[in-house]
C-alpha cells in the first residue's frame, strides 16, 4: 500500500528548565493513503503534539516524518507552509476561525497563501458553503453561527485547497452529540472521496467508525491496529 | 495577478482598521499633526521669506541706500533757534556721485510732506522729489503714461507721477492722466501711472493717515516749492526739521560692486556727520541675511518635524505591538492555513502604512488648509509648494514602513503552534 505520511522514530521533547516532557517517544507509523484513522488516547498523551508534528505545524525533536516521501526536515519554514497549504487541511476543536471575516471568507483564506491563485476560488468557496450545508449563511459572520456550523465552515475552509490530508482535533470535541455525527458524517463522506484522515478523538465510539486506530500512552504507541 | 494581490491586502489592512475605528483614528493623530505642522510651517515660512525677499529686491539689490535718520532728541545739536537740522546733505551726494568708484547711478530723493488734494478729496501719500533716473535703479513699474523725465528736471516743470492707488483713490473711474492735482500750494500735472506696491516695511504709513501709495514728483520742482524745511504739527506744538536729502541711491555697476560702495559709505558719512543721523541699507546684505534666516528656519523646522513624526511613529509601533499581540491566534490560525512568515509580515506592514498615510493623507488636508486660514485672518502671505505635500506623503509613507517593521517581524516570527494555543 502507498503511504502518504510516514513518522519514523519521531519524538518531540519539551525542555522545561531541569524538567525533560518527552511528548512523543520515538514513534514510528505509516500512514497508507486514503486511510481513516482514529488517534486516540488519554489527555495529556501527545495526541495534539503528534497531529502538530503530522500536520507541519510543529517539528519533532528527533526522528524523521515523511510527506509523500519528502523529509520534512530537509524543509525550510517557507516549504512547511507551502505543504501545509497544499496539502493539509486543519479542523480544529475551537473551530479557529477569524472573527471579523464573513463565513466566505474565513473559506477563502487558505487561498491568499497559495502561489498563482486560482480564478475560480470563489466559486469553489460558495460550492463548500453549499456543500457542508451553509449557502444562506455565507455572508454571516462567525459569530453569528452555532458551534455546529462554525465546524461545517472550519471544513470547508479546510478543503478549498482540495488537500490529501484532513487533520482534526477533537473536531467534535465542543458539539453535542447530534451535531457530532453529522460532522463525522462529513469525514466519512470525505474518506470515500479518497481523502486521508486523521482524527484525534477520545471517545471509544468515534474510534469504532475509523478504519485504523492508533493509540497513544505518554508519548509512546500502545497500540496501533 | 500581483496587482489584485496587492489591492487585496490593503483590502484587508483597511478593514481589520476600521475595526477599530477611533483607535486606529488616534493613532493616526501623531502622524497627522506631525505632517500637517511640516506643511503648515513650511508653507508660512515659505510666504514669509518670499515677501521678505520681495520687499529687498524691490529696494534693488544692487544698490546701497542712505537714508536720513532723525537723531535722538537729545543729542540734537544746532543753536536752538534755528530748525533741526540733520541727514543726508548735498556734499554728501556730491562726494558720493562724484568720487565713488563702480557706482553706475547716483540719485538723490527728498520726502515732501504736504496734503495731496482733487477736488473735495484730501490724502496725505508719500511724496518723492527724485531725478528720472529713479526708475531705473528701483525698478518702478509705468503703468499708463510716463515717468518723470530728463527735461521735467531741466524745466522745473509742475509734473508727477502717481501711484496706481492714489490714481484709485482721487479719480475713481476717471481717466487720471492729464489731470491736475494740487500738492500743497502748487498745482501739479499727472503724467504717469505706476503700479501699486505695498510700502516698504520701515516706511509703513501711519495707519490713521490715507497714504496707500506714492506721488513722485521732479527733484527741482520739489526744492524749488517745499525747499527743505518742513513743518510738523505734533501734538499741539510746531516742529520744524531741515533735511537736505531723505534719501541716497547708489547703484552699483554689479552686484560685486555693491559692499565695496556699503563700506566707502560708511566711512564717509562717519567722517562727515558729528551726530548718528544716517542709515546705510544694503539690500543685497539684507537678502543674504534673509537667506540665512530662512536656513535656520528650515533647520528648527525640521527637527520639529523630526520630533513630531517620531513621536507619532512610535504611537503607530505601539498600536501595532499592541495588535499583534491581540491576534496572536489569528496569527497561528493564518499560518496553519499555509501562511508564510513573509505573508503575517506583509498583512502587518501595509497596515501600519495604511495607518501612517491615512493619518498623512489627513494630515496633508489639514496642512493645506492651515495656511489658507492664516493667510485669511493673519493676513500673512503663505506658500503651499508643490514639493511639501509630497515630500509629507513619502514620509509617512515610510514611517509606516520603518515603525511597522517591527511589529510585523514579531508577527511573523511567532511560532504556529504557541500562536493557536494563545488565549
Ligand atoms: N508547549 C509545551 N511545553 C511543554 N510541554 C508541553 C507543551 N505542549 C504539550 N506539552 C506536554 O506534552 C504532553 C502532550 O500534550 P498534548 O499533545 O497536548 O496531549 P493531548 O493532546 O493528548 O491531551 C503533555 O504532557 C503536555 O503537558
Ligand atoms: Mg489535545
Amino acid at each position: 500500500m502507498e503511504l502518504i505520511a510516514e513518522l519514523r522514530d519521531v519524538s518531540r521533547v519539551y525542555q522545561m528548565g531541569d524538567v525533560t516532557v518527552r511528548a512523543l517517544d520515538r514513534i514510528s507509523v505509516p500512514f497508507g493513503t486514503g486511510e481513516y484513522w482514529a488517534i486516540m488516547g488519554p489527555s495529556g498523551s501527545g495526541k495534539s503534539t503528534l497531529l502538530n508534528v503530522l500536520g507541519c505545524i510543529d517539528r519533532p525533536t528527533g526522528g524523521s516524518y515523511f510527506v509523500e516521501e519528502c523529509n520534512t526536515s530537509d524543509l525550510d519554514d517557507d516549504d512547511l507552509s507551502r505543504l501545509r497549504g497544499a496539502s493539509i487541511g486543519f479542523i480544529f476543536q475551537s473551530f479557529n476561525l477569524i472573527p471579523q471575516l464573513s463565513v466566505l471568507e474565513n473559506i477563502m483564506v487558505p487561498l491568499l497563501y497559495q502561489d498563482g491563485s486560482a480564478s475560480d476560488g470563489l466559486a469553489r468557496a460558495e460550492a463548500l458553503a453549499e456543500r457542508v450545508g451553509l449557502a444562506d449563511r455565507i455572508l454571516h459572520r462567525p459569530s453569528e453561527l452555532s458551534g455546529g456550523q462554525q465546524q461545517r465552515v472550519a471544513i470547508a475552509r479546510a478543503l478549498i485547497n482540495n488537500p490529501k490530508i484532513i487533520l482534526a482535533d477533537e473536531a467534535t470535541g465542543n458539539l453535542d452529540s447530534q451535531t457530532a455525527s453529522e460532522i463525522l458524517d462529513i469525514f466519512s463522506e470525505l474518506n470515500s472521496e479518497g481523502k486521508t484522515i486523521l482524527l484525534v478523538t477520545h471517545e471509544e465510539s468515534i474510534g469504532e467508525q475509523a478504519q485504523r486506530v492508533l493509540c497513544l500512552k505518554d508519548g509512546k504507541v500502545d497500540l496501533i491496529d | 495577478m500581483m496587482h489584485s494581490a496587492f489591492t487585496r491586502s490593503i483590502r484587508l489592512g483597511v478593514k481589520s482598521l476600521l475595526l477599530h475605528k477611533l483607535r486606529s483614528l488616534l493613532t493616526t493623530l501623531g502622524i497627522l499633526f506631525g505632517v500637517s505642522s511640516v506643511i503648515a510651517m513650511l508653507a508660512i515660512g515659505e510666504g514669509a521669506s518670499e515677501e521678505a525677499q520681495e520687499q529687498i529686491r524691490r529696494l534693488g539689490s544692487q544698490n546701497v541706500i542712505l537714508r536720513s535718520v532723525k537723531p535722538l532728541e537729545d543729542k540734537v545739536s544746532g543753536p536752538s533757534y534755528s530748525a533741526n537740522a540733520y541727514g543726508l546733505t548735498w556734499q554728501d551726494f556730491e562726494r558720493a556721485s562724484e568720487t565713488f568708484p563702480w557706482v553706475e547711478n547716483s540719485i538723490p530723493v527728498k520726502n515732501i510732506v504736504q496734503e495731496v488734494r482733487f477736488e473735495d478729496k484730501v490724502i496725505n501719500p508719500r511724496i518723492l522729489a527724485t531725478t528720472w533716473e529713479y526708475q531705473n535703479v528701483t525698478g518702478r513699474i509705468v503703468h499708463r503714461g510716463r515717468f518723470i523725465s530728463q527735461a521735467d528736471d531741466d524745466l522745473v516743470s509742475n509734473v508727477c507721477v502717481i501711484g496706481y492707488e492714489v490714481s484709485r483713490l482721487l479719480f475713481p473711474g476717471l481717466e487720471s492722466i492729464g489731470q491736475k492735482i494740487k500738492i500743497g500750494p502748487e498745482y501739479f500735472k499727472v503724467v504717469g501711472v505706476i503700479l501699486p506696491r505695498v510700502p516698504l516695511s520701515d516706511d509703513l504709513p501711519e495707519v490713521d493717515t490715507s497714504v496707500t501709495s506714492e506721488i513722485l514728483i521732479p527733484l527741482t520742482t520739489g526744492r524749488r516749492w517745499f525747499g527743505d524745511m518742513t513743518i510738523k504739527i505734533r501734538s499741539g506744538s510746531r516742529e520744524m526739521e531741515q533735511v537736505e536729502l531723505n534719501e541716497i541711491v547708489l547703484s552699483a555697476r554689479s552686484p560685486s560692486h555693491v559692499s565695496y560702495i556699503a563700506a566707502a559709505s560708511r566711512e564717509m558719512l562717519a567722517r562727515n556727520h558729528k551726530q548718528n543721523d544716517y542709515e546705510i541699507v544694503v539690500p543685497l546684505e539684507l537678502l543674504a541675511r534673509a537667506e540665512e534666516t530662512k536656513r535656520i528656519f528650515n533647520i528648527v523646522l525640521g527637527c520639529i518635524a523630526c520630533i513630531s513624526l517620531l513621536v507619532g511613529g512610535i504611537g503607530i509601533m505601539n498600536v501595532m505591538l499592541a495588535t499583534v499581540t491581540e491576534r496572536t491566534r489569528e496569527i497561528g490560525i493564518r499560518r496553519a492555513l499555509g501562511a508564510r512568515r513573509y505573508h503575517i509580515m506583509l498583512q502587518f506592514l501595509v497596515e501600519t502604512v495604511v495607518l501612517s498615510v491615512g493619518g498623512g493623507i489627513l494630515g496633508i488636508l489639514l496642512g493645506v488648509s492651515i495656511p489658507a486660514f492664516v493667510e485669511y485672518f493673519a493676513d500673512m502671505r503663505t506658500i503651499v509648494t508643490f514639493s511639501a505635500p509630497i515630500l509629507a506623503f513619502g514620509i509617512s509613507v515610510s514611517i509606516g514602513l520603518v515603525f511597522g517593521l517591527y511589529p510585523a517581524w514579531q508577527a511573523a516570527n511567532l511560532d504556529p503552534v504557541e500562536a493557536l494555543r494563545h488565549e
